[in-house]
């Protein structure tokens, strides 16, 4: 159908199977769809990956350049993260300027890498007050088949641990690159779980239809040391505590396994 | 001053090994998005882009449908990390200009009057580029319009060709592009010999400009037959499979 | 030579069928006295004839055609309804009830709401209008269980089967109801998801091989041997 809206009959389906543990395209509940990562895609990049989770596809894109640190953190490096959903990923992508929803992925993907202090932004400092390096992570969602989240999360953490630094020395408070690089240093690996709240169940990894019928969206990210680091809630349904802490449970086993598809140590 | 870096060296060698009248290696991929109608994917030299139709489709807004035919939109778009310096992902004035020339490069190829009051909705994203990106997107989306289904009179095959260190060349790179004397990228439909796209910067005397479109006119027939191969492709090899299998 | 290709034989846009004194069939172009391929496909010789089976196209309406909708939208007098199609169609409420509609009494979308799926006949489409419906025929109306497959409007013929012999089969063998929409939507009813779900991978592998030949074969067999594994 042209239309995305799911039709009454198969939200009832989907419905119905998950009341019985079983969803319409034969995983458990708490299963994820196929995972396949790929990095270093893109040369003219710093860093890149791609990830393919189930047919959602996502590509990130790392750039680092020399600018200015925030006022309030004059000896660090700058994170920022950027969300293009473009319009062939989907039928109801529109281009233009970023709306909600590509605003909200941008700061959950960036929320889960910056307060996991995944990457040492001190050791990305040029010259306090006044040079550092900038790190610009663009979130680029190439196919729309539902959990961008996750999707985005992991092709940045992919990204990420792929990127490398211009080496550069300090001449009268100019900076000159120098040929060579130096990895970007990380020292942390955040995941990000996300599950659809679907008539009192939760499933993990939702696909396009599973979203469309979805009462709530949880997301939960957890570092290295299985610490919760970035949570967020969506859609206009409600949650219980208890579902919530079964939720982070289950989501710290799951983190487990998707961060062993990226750290490979 | 920096010295201007050789393009061309005195054995007629390019920076990328190729000699004057060769293309770069093509890869071409049919039907690789699920959610677009028609999607093809291209890697040309270090060129990797991707691009997506869907339609036709209804038109939004409105008030833009045309009673007697199908509307054709095109948005091509570079990614923040598909060029040396990040780009912002603000549409530039080369990006708005580039998607209406290659509008009009596929518009003679689509039977469009089949469609009133519908809209076809092209959509190119560079992930990386190397010289060449709006060719290659008019290549790419030949490949998707055909892949949606849509009735084409021919396809538009694209490709540029220039000057540079006094030699003329095929198929430039982003060196080539940038640092060369002339580039002028060219689409063609063969059937016809129509030429759909057309654009120069530089400096050509007639002479030059016409062995350089001679040349260009020949990069285009031989992309045309990978773009049929590519179309072929994924269907071949279900033929081949099904047939295998009833052998056993 | 005037046949310049096998029969069968894959086709993409722009490739020369055939030159000279020829009819342009379907999915070709005629340019002076040569014939042209105008979609991908499998070119047809049929005597003085040249045409193209599509593997890809998306669905143009055609009065009296059969389709399977969605409701989008419930207006007024009727509904919006997707049928798949580059054009959205309409339902009026007069096409849908078997009484007369009393627009201060009658509720639509008690009726039929946003999300529903119908099974609908075409009843007017031309190229300045858009195409209307009528659910008031007997087997035509809501379609409340069951399963839609969802494929190229291009392969509707070969699951249909030449004189409904592929069909025929799907329904013998999988023991399901099954109504194609001719927009490319298949509706299954069978009497458990098991045999519904043969009836989904069936027209699915359809789909995929309709360009092969001793399809009809595979696709039985294909049957047998699911069943067989889930006992």
């Amino acid at each position: 159908m042209t239309s995305v809206m799911v039709s009454r009959l198969r939200q009832k389906q989907i419905a119905q199977l998950i009341s019985s543990g079983k969803r319409l395209d034969g995983r458990g509940l708490t299963d994820y769809r196929p995972i396949q990562i790929e990095t270093g895609i893109i040369e003219r990049a710093e860093g890149s990956a791609r990830v393919l989770l189930g047919k959602t596809e996502v590509m990130v894109g790392v750039k680092i350049e020399v600018g200015e640190p925030f006022a309030d953190r004059p000896n660090e490096g700058v994170l920022t993260v950027n969300t293009e959903l473009v319009p062939l990923a989907s039928p109801t992508f529109e281009a233009g300027p970023p709306g909600e929803e590509s605003m909200e992925l941008a700061r959950v993907v960036d929320r889960g890498v910056r307060e996991s202090k995944a990457i040492d932004l001190e050791k990305l400092c040029i010259i306090q007050g006044k040079k550092a390096w900038v790190v610009f992570v663009d979130v680029y969602v190439l196919n729309h088949d539902g959990n961008l989240i996750d999707a985005s999360a992991l092709a940045a953490l992919a990204a990420l641990m792929n990127t490398k630094v211009f080496k550069h020395e300090v001449k009268d408070d100019e900076v000159v690159i120098k040929p060579g690089f130096i990895k970007l240093p990380i020292v942390n690996y955040p995941v990000e779980v996300t599950f659809a709240d679907i008539n009192g169940r939760l499933v993990v990894d939702p696909w396009l239809d599973e979203e469309e019928v979805m009462d709530a969206r949880l997301t939960m990210a957890f570092d290295k040391d299985s610490r919760l680091c970035a949570m967020q809630k969506g859609g206009t349904g409600t949650l219980s505590p208890q579902q919530i802490l079964e939720a982070a449970s289950v989501a710290e086993k799951k983190a487990e396994e998707l961060r062993k598809l990226v750290v490979k140590s | 001053m920096t010295e201007k870096p050789t393009l061309v060296s005195e054995k007629g060698l390019r920076t990328d090994g190729r000699k004057a009248n060769e293309l770069r290696p093509l890869k071409l991929e049919v039907g690789i998005l699920s959610n677009a109608d028609g999607s093809a994917y291209i890697e040309q030299g270090k060129n990797k882009i991707l691009a997506a139709v869907y339609g036709p489709r209804e038109v939004h807004p409105r008030h833009l449908a045309l009673p007697e035919r199908a509307l054709l939109r095109c948005r091509y778009h570079m990614a923040p990390f598909s060029v040396q310096e990040r780009k912002s992902p603000a549409p530039s004035r080369r990006e708005v200009e580039l998607s209406k020339v290659i509008r009009q490069a596929l518009e003679p190829a689509i039977f469009l009057d089949k469609f009133p009051r519908t809209s076809i909705d092209l959509f190119i994203e560079v992930l990386q580029a190397d010289g060449g990106t709006r060719c290659a997107g008019v290549t790419i989306a030949s490949l998707a319009l055909a892949d949606a289904g849509i009735p084409m009179r021919d396809l538009v095959a694209s490709c540029a060709a220039g000057k540079a260190d006094g030699q003329l060349i095929l198929d430039l790179n982003d060196a080539e592009d940038k640092e060369g004397e002339a580039d002028v990228p060219l689409a063609l439909m063969p059937n016809s010999n129509a030429v759909a796209l057309l654009q120069m910067d530089g400096l050509l005397t007639i002479g030059e400009f016409d062995q350089v479109m001679q040349l260009a006119l020949d990069g285009c027939k031989r992309i045309y037959a990978q773009q049929k191969e590519a179309l072929k492709a994924k269907y071949l090899a279900i033929k081949e499979e099904a047939e295998e299998a009833e052998e056993e | 030579m005037p046949f310049l290709l096998e029969n069968r034989q894959i086709v993409t846009p722009g490739d020369l069928l055939a030159e000279g004194d020829y009819l342009s069939g379907n999915n070709t172009h005629r340019d002076d006295s040569k014939i042209y391929a105008s979609r991908l496909g499998l070119v047809e010789y049929k005597g003085r004839r040249v045409q193209v089976v599509a593997l890809n196209t998306f669905y143009v309406p055609a009065v009296g055609d059969l389709v399977v909708g969605k409701i989008v939208e419930a207006n007024l007098h009727g509904w919006t309804v997707d049928i798949n199609s580059p054009y959205t169609a309409t339902l009026k409420a007069s096409e849908a009830l078997n009484r007369p509609f009393r627009p201060q009494r009658d509720e639509l979308s008690e009726f039929l709401d946003v999300g529903d799926l119908v099974l609908a006949k075409v009843i007017a489409y031309d190229r300045t209008r858009d195409p209307t419906l009528t659910i008031r025929e007997p087997d035509l109306g809501k379609i409340t269980n069951g399963q839609i497959v969802s494929v190229s409007p291009a392969k509707i013929p070969r699951i249909i089967g030449r004189k409904g012999s592929m069909i025929t089969l799907l329904k013998k063998e999988t023991r399901c109801s099954i109504t194609v929409g001719q927009n490319g939507l298949v509706a299954i009813r069978g009497r458990n998801q098991g045999d519904e779900q043969l009836a989904v991978l069936a027209i699915q592998k359809i789909e995929q091989e309709a360009h092969t030949s001793g399809l009809t074969d595979r696709v039985s067999e294909m049957i047998r041997t699911e069943r067989g594994s889930v006992g």
